[in-house]
C-alpha cells in the first residue's frame, strides 16, 4: 500500500492523513514563514569557524557572559569558564550521566551539549540546590541520610537525575526508580543505598 | 573536535538552499543538521564526522516539535523529543509498540535531547568504525576494507550484511515505525516529499557509507504512522547485555491483529540483527491465517533467520534472535486490548 507512498505525497497531506483533526493551520505551517533570499553560502565570505562566539549562560540564576569556541560542551563551559566544578566528567560520550545537569527543568548530559545551543536557557547545577542559608536539598539530605555514595564521583550527577525523576513521576515503584535511574552508572555500586535515597525524597515531597 | 560553524536554522524554507549533509554521504559532510546532539557530537568528538558547519534546527520547534493524533493516524514531527512521544498516554495505547521502542532506548537524559528524526539517523556502533585508529572502515573511510570482517563482530549484523559492511543498524524506534508501515515526510531543496519509512535505510552493498536515500539538504519533518488495527495489540522486546541503558543484540518489534483466534495481521520487525531496519515479511505471511500459539510463534522467528549469515562472534544472534521473535508475538497474543 505505501510502496508507491512517494508517488502520492497528495494522499499523505497532513490534513488527509489526519483525518481532519486536530491539525491547527490549515496549510503546512513549515513554508509559512516568509524566507529570506537563499543564500548560497558561497557568495557569502566563509565564516570563522574559529571566531569565539559571545554567549550568556544562566546558571543557577546567575547571567554568565561568555566568549567562548563554538565547540565547547556545557559541562567544559561550567567546570572551566563559570567556575562550577561540580559537575563531574565521567566518560564525555553520554555513556555514564555524572555530568547530568537541568536545562529548562529537564535533565540533559551537559557533555553532549553545546553551551552555544542552550544560550539563555535556565541550566541548574549541583550548586543550584542547596537554599541560599545553605539547607540542603531534600534530595542532598536524602543521599547522605542513606549513605548513598562512596567515592562521590557520580553523586552529582544521580541528584541531578533522581530530582528529575520524581518530578517526571517516574519514581513511584522500586523498579521505575531503577529503570528511571540506569543513566547513572555508580562505579562503586551504590545502587541500593542510591534507590533507597530517591525513596525518601519522594515521600518527604509527597509527605 | 574540529572547528565549525555554529548556526541557528531561521526557518524550514531558509535551510532548504542551506542543508545538511550527514545523513547521506559519508562523515566528512560539509554541513549538518543538529538536533539533540547525542550522535553528532558523541561521533564530532571521537573525529568520525566532520563537518565544517552545523546548523541547529531546534528553533523550527514549533513546527517539527508536535505529536497530532487525528482519525487516521499519529503524526510525529522530526524535533519531538523521545522522551515526550515514550511518555505519551495516547501513543501508549494506540501504538503501545511505538512507546515500548522508545522507553527501552538510551537513558531518560538521553531521550531528553534526542529528537526522533535523529533517531532514526543514528549510526552504528560497530566499534571500528568508532575508534579512528583503525584505518579499514568502508564506511568511515570507502575502499579501505572493513576490520570487523576478521575483527571482534560479536555485536554485528546477521541480516543484510555485504562483504563491504556487516554492521548492525543500532536503533529501536525504527523497528516499530516499519512494523507500522510509517511514512516519513522529507523536506528537501525542490520541496516536500513522502517515502515509506521503510525505504528510507539502505543495506551496506557496495556503498557502506551511504546509509539512507536522503539527498544532500533533505531534513526530515515528520514521521506519519497510520491506525491500522493491530497497532493497538503491539509491542517490542529488546534483548541485551544489561537490563537496561544498552543497545539490542536481538529486539522484535511486532504487531497483530486476531479475530476468532486467528491471525488477519501481523508484522514483524527485526533490531539488533540487521544492517537496517528489517522486516519479516516471509515470517508474517506464514501467521496468517493461523492460530498464534508458541509453534506458529517459534515457526515465525526460524522463517525470520531463514537468511541469517552469522560471523565468527555473532552466530547467537541466531538463536537469541528467534527466541527474540516467538516471546515477542506470544506476548502480543496474549496482550488485553
Ligand atoms: C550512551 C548512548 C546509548 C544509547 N542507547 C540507545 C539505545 O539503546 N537505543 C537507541 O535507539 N538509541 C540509543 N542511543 C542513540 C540515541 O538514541 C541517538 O543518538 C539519538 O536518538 C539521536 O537523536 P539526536 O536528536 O540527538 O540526533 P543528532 O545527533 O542531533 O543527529 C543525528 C544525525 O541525524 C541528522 N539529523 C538530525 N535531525 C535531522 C532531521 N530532522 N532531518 C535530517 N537529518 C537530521 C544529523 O545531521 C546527524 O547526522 C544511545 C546513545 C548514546 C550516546
Ligand atoms: S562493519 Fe561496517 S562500520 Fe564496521 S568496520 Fe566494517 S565497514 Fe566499518
Ligand atoms: S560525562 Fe556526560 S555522560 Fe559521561
Ligand atoms: S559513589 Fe563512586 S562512582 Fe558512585
Amino acid at each position: 500500500m505505501l510502496d508507491d507512498a512517494d508517488d502520492k505525497p497528495c494522499a499523505l497531506s497532513r490534513r488527509g492523513f489526519l483525518g481532519g483533526a486536530s491539525a491547527a493551520g490549515a496549510a503546512l505551517p513549515l513554508v509559512a514563514e516568509a524566507a529570506t533570499k537563499p543564500r548560497t553560502g558561497r557568495s557569502v565570505a566563509a565564516p570563522d569557524a574559529r571566531a569565539p562566539a559571545q554567549v550568556t549562560l544562566r546558571v543557577n540564576g546567575t547571567d554568565h557572559p561568555l566568549s567562548l569556541d563554538t565547540r565547547t560542551t556545557l559541562l567544559d563551559a561550567l567546570r572551566e569558564k563559570v567556575g562550577l566544578t561540580g559537575s563531574k566528567k565521567g566518560c564525555d560520550h553520554g555513556q555514564c550521566g555524572a555530568c547530568t545537569v537541568h536545562v529548562d527543568g529537564k535533565r540533559v548530559l551537559s557533555c553532549l551539549t553545546l553551551a552555544v545551543m542552550v544560550a539563555d536557557k535556565p541550566v541548574t547545577t549541583i550548586e543550584g540546590l542547596a537554599r541560599p542559608d545553605g539547607r540542603l536539598h531534600p534530595m542532598q539530605q536524602a543521599f547522605i541520610d542513606r549513605d548513598a555514595f562512596q567515592c562521590g564521583y557520580c553523586t552529582p550527577g544521580q541528584i541531578m537525575s533522581a530530582i528529575a525523576c520524581i518530578n517526571e513521576g517516574h519514581a513511584k515503584t522500586h523498579s521505575d526508580i531503577r529503570e528511571y535511574m540506569s543513566g547513572n552508572l555508580c562505579r562503586c555500586a551504590a545502587y541500593p543505598n542510591i534507590v533507597a535515597a530517591v525513596k525518601q525524597a519522594r515521600d518527604v515531597k509527597e509527605g | 573536535m574540529r572547528p565549525f560553524t555554529y548556526e541557528r536554522a531561521a526557518s524550514v524554507d531558509a535551510l532548504r538552499a542551506r542543508g545538511g549533509d550527514a545523513a547521506r554521504d559519508g562523515m566528512k559532510t560539509s554541513r549538518a543538521f543538529v538536533a539533540g546532539g547525542t550522535t553528532l557530537f558523541d561521533l564530532m568528538k571521537l573525529d568520525v564526522m566532520q563537518p565544517d558547519a552545523v546548523i541547529d534546527i531546534n528553533p523550527l520547534a514549533n513546527d517539527l516539535g508536535r505529536i497530532e493524533v487525528g482519525g487516521n493516524g499519529l503524526r510525529l514531527g522530526a524535533l519531538v523529543r523521545m522522551s515526550e512521544a515514550a511518555d505519551d498516554p495516547r501513543i501508549n495505547r494506540d501504538f503501545p509498540v511505538l512507546a515500548q521502542s522508545l522507553t527501552l532506548a538510551a537513558s531518560p537524559q538521553l531521550r531528553n535531547m534526542a529528537s526522533l528524526g535523529g533517531n532514526v539517523l543514528q549510526r552504528t556502533r560497530c566499534h571500528y568504525f568508532r575508534d579512528t585508529s583503525w584505518a579499514n572502515c568502508n564506511k568511515r573511510n570507502p575502499g579501505s576494507g572493513c576490520a570487523a570482517l576478521e575483527g571482534m563482530n560479536r555485536i554485528h549484523a546477521v541480516l543484510g550484511a555485504s562483504d563491504n559492511c556487516i554492521a548492525t543498524y543500532p536503533g529501536d524506534f525504527a523497528q516499530a515505525l516499519i512494523a507500522l508501515d510509517a511514512v516519513v515526510e522529507v523536506q528537501g531543496r525542490s520541496g516536500k516529499r513522502t517515502l515509506a519509512f521503510e525505504k528510507l535505510h539502505r543495506v551496506p552493498a557496495d556503498t557502506p557509507r551511504i546509509e539512507t536515500v536522503l539527498e544532500p539538504g533533505d531534513l526530515i519533518t515528520a514521521f506519519l504512522i497510520p491506525t491500522i488495527p493491530a497497532a493497538r495489540r503491539s509491542a517490542y522486546l529488546k534483548i541485551r547485555d544489561r537490563e537496561s541503558y544498552e543497545f539490542a543484540l536481538a529486539s522484535a518489534a511486532v504487531a497483530l491483529d486476531i479475530a476468532n483466534g486467528q491471525v488477519r495481521d501481523a508484522r514483524i520487525a527485526l533490531g539488533g540483527v540487521a544492517t537496517k531496519p528489517w522486516r519479516a515479511r516471509e515470517a508474517e505471511k506464514a501467521l496468517i491465517g493461523k492460530k498464534l500459539d508458541e509453534d506458529a510463534a517459534r515457526r515465525a522467528g526460524e522463517i525470520a533467520f531463514q537468511g541469517a549469515a552469522p560471523r565468527a562472534h555473532n552466530a547467537f544472534k541466531v538463536a537469541l534472535g528467534r527466541e527474540t521473535v516467538a516471546r515477542a508475538l506470544m506476548h502480543a497474543a496474549q496482550m488485553e486490548i
